[in-house]
């Protein structure tokens, strides 16, 4: 249909308005120019902007390296890791190069590491995986998971905006599911979690694509009378505390939901601050849901059932309004 | 691990040396001496116990490599990226003393302000990396800099200089850096200090190659083998290479063979290093080495090295006195704030 987009294309835009408004933006990547990345997150920018999009070898580590130099230089170069899973292969200079560097030298690093994330059939353990929470967990990094079209727009201009490293995790799920008719107008700053569905019986508190199945499960519950809250994080560090105890006030009790492994994490951390900063307001045991402690299977039949769902989140909304 | 032949300059007629090399010469032989007595001090505090915390890191014997790249660098102009064991080179491209006694005495004067101490230190906005521990990290660092000025096309005749040592050339980052910047055809000089030993492990077991200037070869990148205990050799090298570098010729990579005069920290004696190695041409003092060439060209008497020795120690006396007497941090000072944007710093942990 005319005039809808895509949050695949949204990312894209965000990038051509980065390259636009500021020269000292650009792009630097594995088959990000001529071919237009793995996803076509950066289609035709190397032709609108000559010289500023550049495919780079195979070397996560110099790539991130490079970007953070040209960074100290007053560059704002957007890093596309073509899988969030081979940023493994920069963790160092991400958190002990990237992550450190104000702090030890008072030098901005604004470097935007872009990690097309999470899971979709057929991409088996290393094409897969949820890189947020490793990344959170390190001082010095801003952390951002949009799930809507909007947020994957202007979440990632104001990533580029930042004076700090920034992991931008895009959910590769969403990249041609979710439409919206426009980018629409600004809503909230990174740091601010949006209430994505307002409710009184539970909150779920989630982030990126398992915002819409919570969505989804919160529809099939309220066919059997129930309200369900849910809330998108939107940036998981900073994490918006004060939304989620605020959600939890209203209803009492928590399921948090992520598509990560299971130990500790996001989900972990959510249930955390909970705990110690809101017992008084739970009428029922946190819970948590997460993807299974295996790494992530190839075959569709072992993917859906390891990660997540409509169905489980449904299953585990049930248990929890029980207590 | 089969020697290749060293090539040396040292037997070179005065004639054959360009108009400023003595000038170049005598001031990388007087940051030699600099950082010698400076390092010095630095053991002597480590040994006295108290003020410095963390371990002392020493370039005994790499003085001249590590010099001879720092006078071809100008700070403010050109990126620099030094690693462990060059103090020289730092003083040499313009770190004043204080940014190393401030760094290791953690004083708040200082330029890491007790965050963090001894070698990793720097002005990354001057275009002085501050290295992490991680070795070999750095190349893409200094890589992306200049990568970043071309961009904005202030590059101009500036150039980038960063170290290593035999250990790091093991590394992937090594690897994927070097690669790197010679894809993108920057001006960077890479130089690797192979002091045979990386802490206690010796060639035999870092690599595999005759030499390790092969690897040039293979990132298509100029790259040279000299003698790192003949100033002269190191000078003519280095030399070389930022004007090679300056010429578009991409990264250059400079091999320089010596020997570590001191253990990989003053908590290590070195033990491992065998007494033969000791009495190698590769442990001949290239301060020693640099005094007698220089009293042999006529480019200074025994009596001015004699003289300006004097005027060093006086230096450092003088620089350790008044660092000593900085403060240090104070925890309910400190911002503790690892992001410059202090609106997203998470609120303190309940605790």
């Amino acid at each position: 249909m005319s005039g809808s987009i895509t949050y695949l294309e949204a990312i894209r835009e965000a990038q051509y308005d980065a390259l636009r408004n500021d020269p000292a933006v650009f792009l630097y990547g594995q088959d990000i120019n001529t071919f237009g990345g793995a996803f076509k997150a950066t289609k035709n920018l190397g032709k609108e902007f000559p010289g500023r999009v550049f495919d780079s070898p195979i070397s996560e580590d110099a790539m991130v390296g490079l970007a953070i130099g040209a960074a100290i230089e007053g560059a704002r170069p957007i890093v596309e890791m073509q899988f969030a899973d081979f940023s493994s292969i920069g963790f160092n200079q991400i958190v002990n190069q990237a992550a450190t560097l104000y702090w030890r030298t008072e030098t901005p690093c604004p470097v935007t590491i872009r990690l097309p994330s999470g899971g979709t059939a057929g991409s088996g353990p290393f094409h897969s995986q949820s890189m947020e929470a490793i990344y959170a967990h390190y001082p010095g990094l801003v952390i951002v998971t949009p799930a809507t079209v909007e947020d994957a727009y202007w979440m990632l201009l104001d990533s580029v905006a930042l004076n700090d490293p920034v992991i931008y995790c895009e959910h590769k799920f969403l990249y041609y599911h979710l439409k919206s008719e426009s980018i629409g107008e600004r809503s909230l700053p990174i740091g601010k979690a949006r209430i994505a569905r307002p409710g009184r019986h539970a909150t779920v508190v989630t982030y990126s694509a398992m915002v819409h199945d919570a969505i989804r499960a919160a529809e099939e519950l309220q066919l059997d009378g129930y309200q369900i809250e849910v809330v998108d994080l939107r940036s998981v560090k900073p994490m918006d505390t004060d939304t989620i105890l605020g959600s939890v006030a209203r209803t009492g009790r928590l399921l948090a939901v992520g598509e990560a492994f299971p130990w500790g994490g996001v989900t972990a951390e959510v249930i955390s601050r909970v705990a110690s900063e809101g017992f008084h307001l739970l009428d029922a045991p946190p819970m948590r849901l997460n993807a299974k402690d295996t790494p992530i299977p190839y075959h569709p039949n072992l993917w859906k059932a390891h990660r997540p769902t409509v169905a489980s989140i449904a299953g585990a909304l049930r248990s929890l309004l029980r207590y | 691990m089969s020697a290749s032949p060293v090539t040396t300059t040292s037997k070179r007629t005065v004639s054959a040396y360009p108009a400023d090399f003595q000038e170049q010469y005598l001031r990388a032989f007087h940051f030699m001496r600099l950082s010698r007595v400076l390092e010095e001090k630095l053991g002597a505090l480590y040994r006295a116990g108290g003020r410095i915390v963390g371990g002392v890191y020493l370039g005994k014997g790499q003085e001249a490599f590590a010099a001879a790249m720092g006078v071809q660098l100008r700070m403010g102009k050109d990126v620099y990226g030094p690693l462990i064991r060059d103090q020289a080179g730092r003083l040499a491209f313009g770190e004043p003393m204080t940014d190393c006694l401030r760094t290791y005495l953690g004083a708040v004067t200082g330029p890491m302000k007790g965050r963090d101490g001894n070698i990793h230190r720097g002005r990354p906005r001057d275009g002085y990396m501050a290295m992490i521990s991680h070795l070999g990290s750095l190349l893409s660092v200094v890589a992306g800099a200049l990568f970043a000025r071309r961009l904005k096309g202030t590059l101009g005749d500036s150039i980038g200089a960063t170290s290593v040592g035999d250990g790091a050339t093991s590394t992937g980052a090594f690897h994927e850096g070097m690669n790197l910047a010679a894809v993108e055809k920057l001006p960077l000089i890479v130089s690797i200090a192979n002091n045979q030993y990386a802490y206690s492990t010796p060639n035999t077991r870092q690599y595999a190659c005759d030499n390790l200037v092969d690897r040039a070869k293979g990132y298509g990148v100029h790259g040279e083998h000299i003698d790192a205990t003949d100033l002269a050799a190191c000078l003519t090298a280095f030399r070389g290479a930022a004007a090679r570098a300056k010429a578009g010729k991409g990264p250059q990579i400079i091999v320089g063979t010596l020997l570590r005069l001191a253990g990989h920290g003053e908590h290590d004696d070195a033990s491992y290093i065998p007494d033969k190695k000791r009495h190698t041409h590769e442990a001949r003092d290239c301060i020693d080495v640099a005094g007698k060439f220089a009293v042999a060209q006529g480019w200074a008497t025994e009596a001015d090295l004699v003289t300006q020795m004097e005027e060093i120690r006086r230096l450092v006396d003088q620089t350790v006195a008044k660092v000593s007497k900085e403060p240090v941090p104070d925890p309910f000072k400190e911002s503790w704030l690892a992001l410059s944007t202090s609106e997203l710093v998470e609120g303190q942990n309940a605790s």
